[in-house]
Order: structure tokens, then sequence, then C-alpha cells
């Protein structure tokens, strides 16, 4: 038995366990997708639904309106939110979506809104905690975390055993997650697309897919073991553009086809509420839905707080409202409008969509109007899952150190299996890839979760009470010349 | 007393304008501001372990300013005899002389031509013919 066979069983058998599912009128519901669903329900009632009454406050707070001048020079709100952003915006915008719509059809891309627009509750209340329960060392650096507000919150609490079990858990959970959702599922899609635009399976890569896990292994390597800033800066840089030119692109594609968006629209609405076309109908588009959603935008799993929590700020809050954008930027819009041309150009209708799956379908969509996208499609592709692979190992090394008190050791001993598991994740099929990361990065919601619902009255007292603040203009913006 | 702000950085044509002022405050009872301003954006893309080591990073950056521009810089009002203060802050540097300017009351800013910033200030136009433009109060720039 060869090494891939024998991932494949490891994967089906985690991800059955992981996903345990019970049927509901003919299709299966994974519990855990239900878990992030009532998460981001009762944080949306729990907040009293600031996403709508705090969209305003968060983009000010981004442009620096309530950032005081004497902390210029240190991490600002702007810089939290987009490298959290570059850490989120990955393959689940681009192959997610199409792996949603090919299983659920038009109408998954409402749930996945609907799971993007309630995920900000849950988004806003974990990078909230991040900030508020991080350590602060002595050279000023800063580790934050579900780890840490789990530890330290519950302790606070009266609950301190779970909060240290609970926090464990949670850097186990997130270690997985890192080699899986964060790294072979990208390493895994980045490679089927450079096979695809450069001869397909029986070109050279295609035969030969390893050569691309061990090129990105290497870079990755020089990024995290050699410490090469330079790498890691370029791509920070160029991923924005990346992401401004994909949307673009994807708005040239929809204006193409223009005469058909009113229905393209109509068929996200009624695929959304009638049960037919595709298995499990309503209900089956709402599973992936909110799966797939959930898998992009990483609301209730815990790893954008790691990013968040680096910004400075004296109001734990601030940074709350700021990271309930992510969701938004991430599902809301970036998923929206790869969903949209994948409906619009009607390639999700192709017999083998399903089997298509991932990049590949998304770059058919846009290659019925930019025939040389796939090409473009592919650096992108390359980039974001970079850059993701970049973030996650860092989301890794940290909970590394967290189990291991900072040893250094152990964090080298992390970065050398992480750059294994990037080769791995190119050789595998998508399947079993898709089920490995699937499990590990859905398991973080579960400690996460817990510590949230636990944390509750401190997460209203402090998103609340800043926001009162604000209103009655006892937090005042800031006077800058220059802004 | 008036107050002038002198813009700063590892230059020789900072040093001349530094000399220039001096000159004049001896003169006409100025108090001179030496002003450093470390470029940053709030809106730059950065790392997340560049974000964990920041406070320290700009921490060094501010230090290392102080030691290897300031210090010098005051040295040479220090041995006029001239009154002055020095300061380090991070953001777009055009900008936040004209903020510090502001504050503490300059009535006259003075920047040498040409920065440290190489092939930015080639790209972008430099920092003097900014304040030329934006600045509310009379900019003099030293060649």
């Amino acid at each position: 038995m060869n090494i891939a066979e024998t991932f494949e069983q490891f994967a089906t058998a985690v991800a059955d366990t992981v996903f345990f599912s019970v049927d509901i009128a003919g299709a299966s519901l994974p519990l855990i997708v239900v878990w992030l669903v009532i998460a981001g329900t009762f944080f949306t009632i729990w907040l009293g639904f600031m996403q709508v009454r705090g969209p305003k406050l968060a983009v000010d707070l981004v442009r620096g309106k309530y950032s005081n001048p004497e902390d210029a020079g240190e991490v600002s709100h702007f810089q939290a939110l987009a490298t959290a952003v570059s850490g989120t915006v990955g393959l689940g915008n681009i192959a997610g979506v199409a792996i949603a719509i090919s299983l659920g059809g038009p109408g998954a891309t409402f749930w996945m809104i609907l799971a993007g627009l309630l995920g900000m509750a849950t988004k806003m209340a974990e990078c909230m905690l991040g900030v508020k329960y991080r350590n602060e060392h002595a050279d000023g650096s800063v580790s934050g975390g579900p780890m840490y507000y789990l530890r330290k919150g519950l302790a606070e609490r009266g609950l301190g055993g779970l909060g240290s079990v609970l926090a464990v858990f949670f850097a186990i959970f997130m270690i997985g997650g890192a080699l899986g959702g964060g790294n072979m599922f990208q390493s895994n899609q980045a490679t089927a697309q450079i096979v695809e635009v450069t001869g397909g399976d029986d070109g050279f890569f295609g035969s030969n897919p390893w050569i691309i896990g061990v090129g990105f292994a290497v870079f990755a390597g020089l990024v995290i073991i050699g410490g090469v800033k330079s790498i890691a800066r370029v791509t920070e840089k160029i991923v924005p553009f990346m992401a401004v030119f994909y949307l673009v692109s994807a708005l040239v594609v929809i204006l193409w086809n223009v005469s058909s968006l009113g229905t393209a629209i109509g068929q996200i609405f009624s695929g959304a509420f009638t049960p037919e076309g595709v298995a499990g109908g309503a209900i089956g588009a709402l599973i992936v839905g909110f799966q797939r959603a959930a898998f992009s935008n990483e609301a209730g799993l815990g790893s954008a707080s790691v990013a968040h929590s680096a910004v400075k700020t004296k109001e734990p809050a601030t940074e709350g409202f700021v990271a309930m954008l992510e969701p938004f930027i991430d599902t809301v819009v970036i998923c929206t409008m790869t969903a949209l041309t994948i409906i619009i150009t009607g390639t999700y209708t192709n017999p083998d969509a399903s089997e298509l799956g991932g990049v590949a379908l998304t770059s058919d969509s846009f290659e019925t109007v930019i025939p040389w996208f796939p090409n473009v499609l592919a650096i992108a592709v390359v980039l974001f899952a970079f850059s993701t692979m970049i973030s996650w190992a860092y989301y890794g090394m940290k909970a590394t150190g967290y189990l291991f008190g900072d040893n250094l050791a152990a964090e080298q001993g992390f970065k050398v299996v992480f750059l294994l598991a990037t080769i791995l994740g190119s050789v595998v099929a998508l399947d079993p890839v898709i089920a490995l990361s699937d499990s590990m990065i859905f398991l973080m919601s579960i400690p996460n979760v817990v510590g949230l619902y636990i944390l509750a009255p401190v997460i209203r007292r402090e998103i609340q009470g800043y926001f009162d603040r604000v209103k009655s203009g006892e937090v005042k913006q800031v006077e800058h010349a220059h802004r | 007393m008036d107050t002038v702000v002198v813009g700063v950085d590892n230059s020789d044509v900072s040093t001349r304008a530094v000399e220039f002022a001096v000159e004049r405050a001896q003169k006409n009872d100025w108090k001179v501001v030496l002003v450093h301003v470390v470029p940053w954006s709030p809106y730059s893309f950065t790392t997340p372990s560049e974000n964990e080591h920041r406070h320290r990073e700009r921490e060094s950056e501010i230090s290392a300013a102080q030691e290897q521009i300031l210090v010098p810089m005051a040295a040479i009002a220090e041995e006029a005899g001239v009154s002055h203060e020095a300061l380090v802050k991070h953001g777009k540097p055009s900008d936040t002389m004209s903020d510090i300017a502001d504050e503490v009351g300059a009535v006259h800013l003075i920047v040498g031509r040409t920065g440290d910033g190489g092939l930015r200030e080639a790209v972008f136009g430099s920092v003097a013919s900014r304040l030329v433009q934006q600045a509310k109060i009379p900019v003099t720039v030293v060649p």
C-alpha cells in the first residue's frame, strides 16, 4: 500500500468522526456545522446585531480615526486586519465556492452569504478576546489567541482547570488545522491549477506533481526556517493586488453576461429554498453553503484571533469591531463574486462539474470570457495559497510554542513537519485532503466556541461598553491634520 | 523666542540645513526643534511575525535615529549655544513635519533639498517639495 492510500484511509476515518451527521429530509447534516451556525446566531443576538450597528465604527477604526498619534509606528488596526485577511483569503474563496456550488447548486451561495453575516459576530467575539487576554512579553512582543483567552479568561471565571484543558486541545487542533487546511489543501489546489495550465495530467507536472510540492516547500522553508523576510514581504504586498485583480476579473465576467445577472441572482434565491436539482435539495444547499463559508472565513475557529491580537490598542473591543469586517470581505464580497461568476457562466451545470471540483471549475468559468485567465488564476492561486501557508505556519508555530513553553526545538520540529505536509499535499487526491483539512480546522471550533459561551458576559460588557462610550461621546475621534 | 523646525536625516544636505538654521538661530534668538521622521504608514502590509515583534522593532528604530542622527545634529546646536529640542516620530515625513510645526507653534520650517530616501525620492518626489506645496508656514529649502 503506498503512502497516498494510507493517507486516504486515515483522512476518511478522521472525517467520519468529526463530521458525524444526522439525516434531515434526505440530506446529511454534520453536527459541527450546526455548532458554528448556532454560535453565529447566538452572538448576533447576544451582541444586538452589531453587524448592522457597527460597520461604520469598524471602518473609522481601520482608517485610524480613533488611533492615538503617540502610537504611530506600532501595529495599526489596518495592518492587523490585512494580515488576518491574507491568512483567511485563500483557496476557500476560489476552490471552496466552486465545490459548494457543484454540490449544492446556486442556492448554496445564499447560505454562504448568510453564514458570512452570522460569522461576523463570532469573529468579533473571538478577536476581542484575543486582544484582551494576550500575553505581553517584556520586550513588548505579544502572543494572543484562543489558547490564552481559554486559559486566562476561564480562570477568571473560576474554571481554570477546564480552561487549561480546552487551551491544550485548541493548540493541538490548530497544529492539525495548520498542517491540513492551512497547508495541504492549499498546496494540493495550487498544484492542481499549475498542472492544469501546463498541459494537464499528461504534461510534465501532471506526471510529477511532487516537483511543485517540493518547490512550495523550498520557498516556504526559506521564509519560516531561513527567516528570509523579503519573500514573505513580497507575497504580502502582491496578494492584495492579486485579490483586487481577481475581483475586477470576476466583475468583467459578470458584466459580460450582464443579461443573465437577474436569472443568476434568481437562481441563488430559488435554489436556497426550493428543493430541486441537487442532492439534498434546499437542505443540501444550506449544508454545503454553511460548511464552505465556515472553512473560508474561519469564524468560530479562533485562528484569526492569533493574527488580530498583535494590534496596538488599549481597548480590546476596537479590534473586535475591525475583525468583524473580515468575514464580510472574505465571504460576503469575495466568495459571492466567485459564486456569481460560476453561476452566470453556467459551468456548474457541466455534467462532470463535481468531478472537476475546486479551482478547475472556477478557472473554466473565467475562461469562457477571458481565455488567458487560467494562467493568471494559476498565479493568483499560487500566491493566495502561499500567503495562507505562511500565516498558518505562524499559527501552528504559536500553538506549538504554547504547548512546549516556547521550546525552540519543538518549534523547529513543527516547521519541518509542516514542510513535509506541503509536499504530501501536492501528490494526494483532492477528496482525502479536503476531508482531513476540514476535520482538523473544524475541530478547533469545539474548544474555542465552548470558551466563547463561557466568556459571553465579558464579550458583551467589552463590546457593548465600548460602543456605548463611542455613542455617548466619551470616546472621541482623534484630530489628525493629515488623514 | 520664535521656534523653527528643522527636518533631519542621515544625509550631508541635512547637516547643512541644521548649520544654516543654527547660524540664524544665534542671530535671531530662535529655538530650534530638530525632527527626524521614520517613514511608516499605518496602511502597509506586514506578516504576522513582523506584527508580533513590531513594538521592539519600533523601539530600536527610535534609538537608532537618536544615536545616529539626532545626537550629532543636536551637537551642532549645542556647540553654537542655541536652545534646541530633538524629536523622533513615525509617519509620512512631510505630513508629520507639518503636524509637529503646528504643535510646537513654529514660524518657519527648514529642510535639506534631498534626503536619504534615494530611489523612493526619485520616484515619488522629495519631502522638501511636498513641504513647499503643503506647509502653512514659510519653508526654506537648503541645497
